[in-house]
């Protein structure tokens, strides 16, 4: 405990520096600015503003990223209660009742309570980190290539689960993702794959090219030249403050969307959207009126809201202290790390503590941040909503190839960002989700290292995956998986992911 | 056609190219995977999902069924990040922008002149100075020097 709190002080010695608040405070407005706006989602963002943290040292880098991270999230529900219309997909659910409250006046209200939740949720989930990671590292000093190898195919496994919609289609996306990371130079022999004479092609395919294509271009491409956007309410600042009745109903909500949120955060999948359906299930559930759901509940906000900030913040254990992203967004900062040149694993908040409580502190600082900045600045954010589509979707291109031609000074990078972008524009016509072909990216030279180690441990036997115990205990985890997704082929009925695909679509739940 | 046996169909070409192409990289052994080893298995796993997505694909939506609306613009953006290839190293950034955000104003979105001017001169240069002059990263200026 009093090493913890003796590291929580090196953290907020490093991150209360001026340059650094700076950082926290740029990073939370763009972040919001990225969230607010439609067709930026918070991983595009990050990998557009990756270049950009070139000349900064990595724990400035980290602490900008990673407020842009957390900015987005609360962002997306601006655009989610003032115009249905969720800036990201972790806000479908508080478009709900956070519209229909706008609808009645109370948009103000939806909003503080969002930021509020958010705040709490942010800041208790960052105690669950600072108190979750140390330990989960130490322990995973233990794993060997055996051990990593499964615990990243049970990732990915519980990621094509959790993602939603089809299993199978997401497991092909998961490949496809795998391939695509097999391009380049073979570590092990020096030999070129699938690079045919591209030098450039012999670091591999960057995964700033392929989330900028397949989340900003692919937008893009499927919103331009669609009708112009519905009128956008926008409340003044005196309008926010809640009544006591909806702090006291907001309460419990928040607590445990918190909980929620951070749990399933830790898991791999979409745990933002996951967290935000599931907090609202529970809230309808919990709630002595769920007839109120839907018609403007202020749970129904409060729950979600709070969910999806706890679960950007649970999504970091894994990737901090195993240096396994259980996401996209959490595989893009990974990426910016190590552009950075710093591995995260389990030696990393050993090795670099400065770094890792840093984060931590700035984290609590960032969330503070949003909190001041964001209620009061509502209004100034809400105008860029007002910035026709047409005027808008040219510059966010202009900022996707500025901002993938900089990570490597490279053309190929754009050409791969627009082979990206028409990719994910049909694979989304075809009803396939993109989010993880970039996990698969940038888990390909990990799984790839991990197995080909562990055969050569076991001379070439597959029997090492389950003669070691922690290995055995995730190929198990594993095959449970695999059994849940089969189950709805035997059982009839909706299971939670076919409802959330029918949330998404704006059905009744 | 539905859209499940058209993807799953296309995703089984992929597996075909992946396993055709790797024939040149050396598999190695079990013990000694080569580099040809996991892109072979991941091609062929990416088969049998191709497979079955076809076998169970008949109830999916139907490909007439899906809509384009977007397609001209899709296109004529498609064409954009083509021309930001070819000309961002020779005619540099600034100029390459401001030609890229011309078109997409002027002509596709049809917006007055003297907006698609100003729009796309302060976003073309401005954007130039906040990341290359302010934030340090380095932009192509091509052989005008813009």
């Amino acid at each position: 405990m009093f090493e913890t709190l003796q590291n929580l002080l090196l953290g907020f010695s490093a991150a209360l520096t001026p340059a650094n608040l700076f950082y926290a405070l740029m990073g939370c407005l763009i972040g919001t600015m990225v969230g607010v706006l439609p067709g930026v989602g918070p991983l595009a963002g990050i990998s557009l503003l990756l270049p950009t943290t070139f000349g900064l040292n990595p724990t400035a880098a980290l602490i900008l990223l990673a407020g842009v991270y957390y900015g987005a999230m609360y962002g997306g529900s601006t655009t989610s209660i003032l115009m249905r219309i969720p800036g990201e997909a972790a806000s479908v659910m508080t478009c709900i009742d956070g519209y229909a409250m706008a609808q009645k006046g109370r948009a103000g209200p939806a909003l503080a309570i969002a930021a509020i939740g958010s705040y709490i949720a942010g800041t208790m989930s960052v105690v669950g980190l600072m108190i979750l990671a140390p330990p989960l590292a130490k322990f995973a000093l233990g794993f060997g290539p055996p051990e990593y190898s499964t615990l990243l195919i049970l990732g990915l496994l519980v990621l094509g689960y959790m993602t939603g919609g089809s299993m199978i289609k997401n497991l092909a996306m998961i490949i496809l993702g795998l391939l695509l990371g097999m391009i380049g130079i073979d570590h092990f022999t020096g030999y070129f794959r699938f690079s045919y004479g591209i030098v450039a092609l012999g670091d591999g395919i960057g995964v700033v090219p392929v989330a900028v294509g397949l989340f900003g271009v692919a937008e893009i491409l499927a919103s331009a030249g669609q009708p112009t956007r519905p009128e956008v309410l926008k409340p003044h600042l005196r309008d926010l403050i809640p009544s006591g009745q909806e702090f006291r109903d907001s309460a419990g909500p928040v607590g445990r969307g918190t909980i929620l949120g951070f749990l399933i955060g830790i898991i791999p999948g979409s745990a933002h959207i996951i967290s935000t359906f599931i907090s609202y299930a529970v809230e309808r559930k919990v709630s002595r009126h769920p007839e109120r759901f839907g018609k403007g509940a202020i749970e129904g906000v409060a729950g979600p809201e709070s969910a999806n900030n706890a679960a950007s913040c649970g999504a970091l254990v894994p990737m901090l202290a195993l240096g396994v992203p259980t996401g996209p967004i959490p595989a893009v900062l990974l990426a910016a790390l190590m552009v950075h040149g710093i591995n995260p694993g389990p030696l990393f908040i050993k090795e670099q503590p400065v770094i890792f409580w840093g984060l931590i502190a700035s984290m609590y600082v960032g969330n503070f941040v949003l909190l001041l900045l964001n209620l009061p600045l509502v209004g100034i954010f809400v105008n860029f909503l007002r910035i026709p589509y047409k005027i808008l979707y040219p510059t966010i291109l202009m900022f996707c190839v500025v901002g993938v031609y900089a990570v490597n000074t490279s053309v190929v990078d754009i050409v791969i960002m627009t082979a990206m972008g028409l990719l994910g524009y049909v694979l989304r016509k075809f009803d396939f989700e993109t989010a993880p072909i970039v996990l698969g990216v940038v888990l390909a030279p990990i799984i790839e290292m991990s197995l080909r180690q562990s055969l050569a441990m076991s001379n070439g036997s597959y029997a090492i995956f389950i003669q070691r115990p922690i290995s055995l205990v995730f190929l198990v985890a594993a095959l449970v998986m695999i059994f849940l997704a089969l189950k709805p082929l035997i059982r009839k009925g909706l299971d939670w992911r076919a409802r959330l695909i029918k949330a998404e679509n704006g059905d009744a739940l | 056609m539905t859209i499940d046996r058209l993807g799953g169909a296309g995703l089984l070409l992929l597996a075909l190219f992946v396993a055709w192409e790797d024939r040149v990289l050396p598999l190695g052994t079990h013990s000694r995977p080569g580099p040809g080893y996991l892109p072979l298995l991941l091609s062929s796993f990416l088969a049998v999902l191709a497979i079955i997505l076809i076998l169970r694909g008949r109830f999916s939506a139907a490909f007439r069924s899906v809509k384009w609306p977007e397609g001209r613009h899709a296109l004529a953006i498609l064409a954009c990040c083509g021309f930001a290839t070819l000309a961002l190293e020779r005619l540099g950034y600034r100029i390459t922008m401001l030609i890229l955000l011309a078109f997409l104003f002027g002509v596709l979105e049809r917006l007055k002149w003297w907006v698609v001017l100003g729009l796309s001169l302060a976003l073309s240069f401005g954007s130039f100075w906040v990341f290359d002059t302010l934030l340090k990263v380095l932009l192509p200026r091509g052989g005008f020097g813009f």
